[in-house]
């Protein structure tokens, strides 16, 4: 009887309208994938698929168990931060069936200089070498160890370690002064340069060696006057004394 | 009749299983202490205890593109010269005019030789990826919520749900996300999630030789990150916009965006 109270054009709508939400619950269903909303609004099981994706890098502990020998080496080298996979690709498929997977080495001269070429750009002291000039035609290994890429001896060049520095300096003003004219270098160095620093200059005297109006050097040398010149701040404040310049 | 009948063998064994009851708890909590001692997992993850981010130091970078080289592989990236998750930039700053930025194949084979050019003020490398921001345009702009930040503060994509809008990719300001050709939706890096879970580093950080690459958690005590950012003066990628990144650059001149 009460259904009769209703006005009757409202009941067909009524009617469209129950049907109309009752599809749309049933296409939200089939429609949201299970667990979506359950953490935020994204499908949260997602977040599992991802994480058990297959590894291909097995992870520089891994090696361990069987290459001790190996690591021992190469923990007391240069290369002590060099991760194994680094060199021999990605071995979680070796590590798994050893005897059928073998990893990848790097033998050929074309690979150490993907680290070792020189670049610019490359932090100062970062051993390069040129890979044109450095020993051609032979392996790297022939003369280092990968595992321990200790030098036969120290290089006799500065340039060895200071190439982007070296470099600047033949091109500048100041190409005929070696290295140690400015810099008094303890012999370790050239070994150990992390732990016996080279010496910078610290007073402009240095340069005034042969800058300053009375100094004894040859005379083409321009000269000013080191009292007043450059006031309070000392000379490569404002000269880079590997390219000084002053006529810009 | 026949519910009669039926009754009794029904209670009979409800009540062998509650009589059974503590022998199966014995037998769970065996196969749990098994499965335990076995993986050594210390506790179930709570993705709430974990906030991942990256340290990435540019005095320390070499630009030897081992990294973009590992994530490819580790992360199946389609071999194309154009698309990456992480890759190598090189930056050249010259006493005037605009800094100038390459970065062949991402990095990956090395770049090629520098010109000892004495304008050349300076030059450095800067590794990119996604920068897992705290505030993440990619995410507030997706029309289906198929790139999300977990709890434990990773953006991820979950390529299931993606429609291949490419609303993300133009959001992000890093460009960081790319199309993935043969399964056309978003893809971009995810931290190597899949090895962080597991207690291992990100493919990248892994390989990095200099460690240029810093992974682990800022709020965590004790750890290589915690130790970049206490260390070092550390800025963001593009913070004007933002985004809250996770990615904390040591020594990146403004010219790198
Ligand atoms: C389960 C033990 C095991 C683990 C773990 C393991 N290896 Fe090996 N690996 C072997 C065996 C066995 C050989 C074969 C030795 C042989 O043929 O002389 C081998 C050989 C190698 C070789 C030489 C391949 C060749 O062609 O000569 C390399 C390189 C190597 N492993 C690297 C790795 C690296 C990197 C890892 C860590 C990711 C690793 N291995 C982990 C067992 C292991
Ligand atoms: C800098 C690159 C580099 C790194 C890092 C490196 N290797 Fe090697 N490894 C090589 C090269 C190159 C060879 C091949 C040497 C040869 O044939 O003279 C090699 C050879 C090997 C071999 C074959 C046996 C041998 O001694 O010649 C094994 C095993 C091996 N490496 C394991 C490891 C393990 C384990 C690690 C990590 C602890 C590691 N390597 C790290 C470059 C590397
Ligand atoms: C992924 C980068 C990488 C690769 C590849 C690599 N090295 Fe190195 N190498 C390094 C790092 C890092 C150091 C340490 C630099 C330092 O001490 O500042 C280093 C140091 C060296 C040194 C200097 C040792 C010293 O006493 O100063 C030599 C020599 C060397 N590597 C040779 C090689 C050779 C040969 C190969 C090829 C098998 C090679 N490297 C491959 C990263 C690499
Ligand atoms: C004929 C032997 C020989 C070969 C082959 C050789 N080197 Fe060297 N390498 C040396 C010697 C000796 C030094 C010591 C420094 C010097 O005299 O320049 C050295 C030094 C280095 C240094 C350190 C430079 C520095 O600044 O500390 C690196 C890096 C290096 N070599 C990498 C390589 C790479 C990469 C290859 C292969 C492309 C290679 N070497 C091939 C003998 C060799
Ligand atoms: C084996 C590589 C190597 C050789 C050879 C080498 N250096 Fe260095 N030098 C380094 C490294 C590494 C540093 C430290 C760079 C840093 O800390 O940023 C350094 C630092 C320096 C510094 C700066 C010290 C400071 O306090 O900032 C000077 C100056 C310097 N070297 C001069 C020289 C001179 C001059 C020679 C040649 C006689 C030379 N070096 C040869 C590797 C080398
Ligand atoms: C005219 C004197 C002079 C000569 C020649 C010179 N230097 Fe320097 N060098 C300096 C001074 C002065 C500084 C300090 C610059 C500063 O602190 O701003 C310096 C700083 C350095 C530094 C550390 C700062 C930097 O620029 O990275 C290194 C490394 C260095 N010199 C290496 C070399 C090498 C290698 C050579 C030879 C190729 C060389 N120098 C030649 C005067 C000289
Ligand atoms: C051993 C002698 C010597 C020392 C020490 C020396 N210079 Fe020079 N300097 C020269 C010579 C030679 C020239 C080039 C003169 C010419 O152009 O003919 C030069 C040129 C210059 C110029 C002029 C460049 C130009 O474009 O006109 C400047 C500036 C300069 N040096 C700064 C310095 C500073 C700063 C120091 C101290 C860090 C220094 N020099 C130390 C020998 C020296
Ligand atoms: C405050 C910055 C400043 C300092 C510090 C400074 N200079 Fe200069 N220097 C200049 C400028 C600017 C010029 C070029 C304009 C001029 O000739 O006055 C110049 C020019 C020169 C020239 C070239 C002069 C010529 O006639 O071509 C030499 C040589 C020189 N400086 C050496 C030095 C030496 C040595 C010191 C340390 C005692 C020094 N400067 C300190 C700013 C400086």
């Amino acid at each position: 009887m009460s259904v009769r109270k209703i006005p009757q054009q409202l009941v067909p709508l009524a009617l469209i309208f129950a049907v109309a939400l009752a599809a749309l619950f049933i296409a939200r269903k089939l429609l949201v994938p299970a667990t979506f909303g359950d953490i935020g609004y994204y499908r949260a099981a997602a977040v599992g698929e991802i994480a058990s994706q297959p590894i291909a890098y097995a992870g520089s502990r891994a090696c361990l168990d069987c290459h001790d020998d190996v690591d021992q080496i190469k923990r007391q080298s240069k290369h002590r931060s060099v991760s194994c996979e680094v060199c021999h690709g990605d071995a979680a498929k070796h590590v798994e069936a050893p005897d059928q997977v073998k990893p990848i080495k790097p033998i050929g001269r074309g690979y150490c200089p993907l680290c070792h070429g020189y670049d610019p750009a490359r932090p100062t002291g970062f051993p390069q070498i040129n890979p044109d000039v450095h020993n051609p035609g032979r392996a790297c290994m022939s003369c280092h160890n990968a595992h321990n890429p200790m030098l036969p001896h120290a290089p006799e060049e500065c340039a060895a370690c200071h190439r982007q520095i070296a470099s600047q300096k033949t091109v500048s003003r100041h190409a005929t002064l070696t290295c140690t004219t400015c810099h008094e270098t303890p012999e370790g160095h050239r070994s150990t340069p992390n732990l016996i620093p080279a010496e910078k200059p610290k007073t402009k005297e240095l340069c005034g060696r042969c800058h300053a109006q009375g100094a004894d050097s040859p005379p083409e040398i321009p000269r000013v006057d080191l009292e007043t010149h450059g006031g309070r701040y000392v000379c490569w404040d404002c000269h880079y004394p590997h390219f000084p310049e002053a006529a810009r | 009749m026949k519910s009669e009948e039926a009754k009794t063998p029904r209670r009979e064994f409800l009540e062998t299983c509650g009589k059974s009851l503590p022998m199966w708890f014995v037998f769970l909590a065996t196969i749990r202490a098994g499965t335990l001692s076995a993986t050594e997992e210390p506790e179930v993850y709570d993705p709430k205890q974990h906030d991942y981010a990256m340290g990435i130091d540019i005095h320390k970078c070499i630009g030897c593109g081992r990294c973009v080289n590992a994530c490819k592989i580790e992360n199946k990236v389609p071999e194309e010269p154009y698309y990456f998750r992480t890759w190598v930039e090189r930056y050249v700053i010259p006493a005037d005019g605009e800094a100038q930025v390459d970065s062949p194949n991402g990095g990956r084979d090395g770049f090629p030789e520098l010109k000892t050019d004495p304008d050349m003020r300076r030059a450095f490398f800067a590794p990119k990826l996604c920068n897992h921001c705290a505030n993440p345009p990619c995410v507030q702009v997706c029309p289906v919520g198929a790139t999300f930040s977990t709890q434990d503060g990773v953006v991820l994509v979950d390529e299931t749900y993606c429609v291949g809008c490419r609303y993300c990719i133009q959001a992000c300001p890093y460009g960081a996300r790319y199309l993935h050709p043969v399964k056309k939706v978003a893809d971009k890096c995810t931290f190597c999630y899949h090895r962080i879970r597991n207690g291992l580093l990100p493919a990248c950080v892994e390989v990095c030789p200099t460690q240029a690459r810093v992974f682990g958690e800022a709020g965590r005590q004790s750890s290589p990150l915690r130790r970049f950012l206490r260390f070092n003066d550390v800025t963001v990628l593009k913070p004007s916009l933002n985004t809250n990144p996770k990615v904390y650059y040591a020594g990146a001149d403004r010219e790198v965006r």
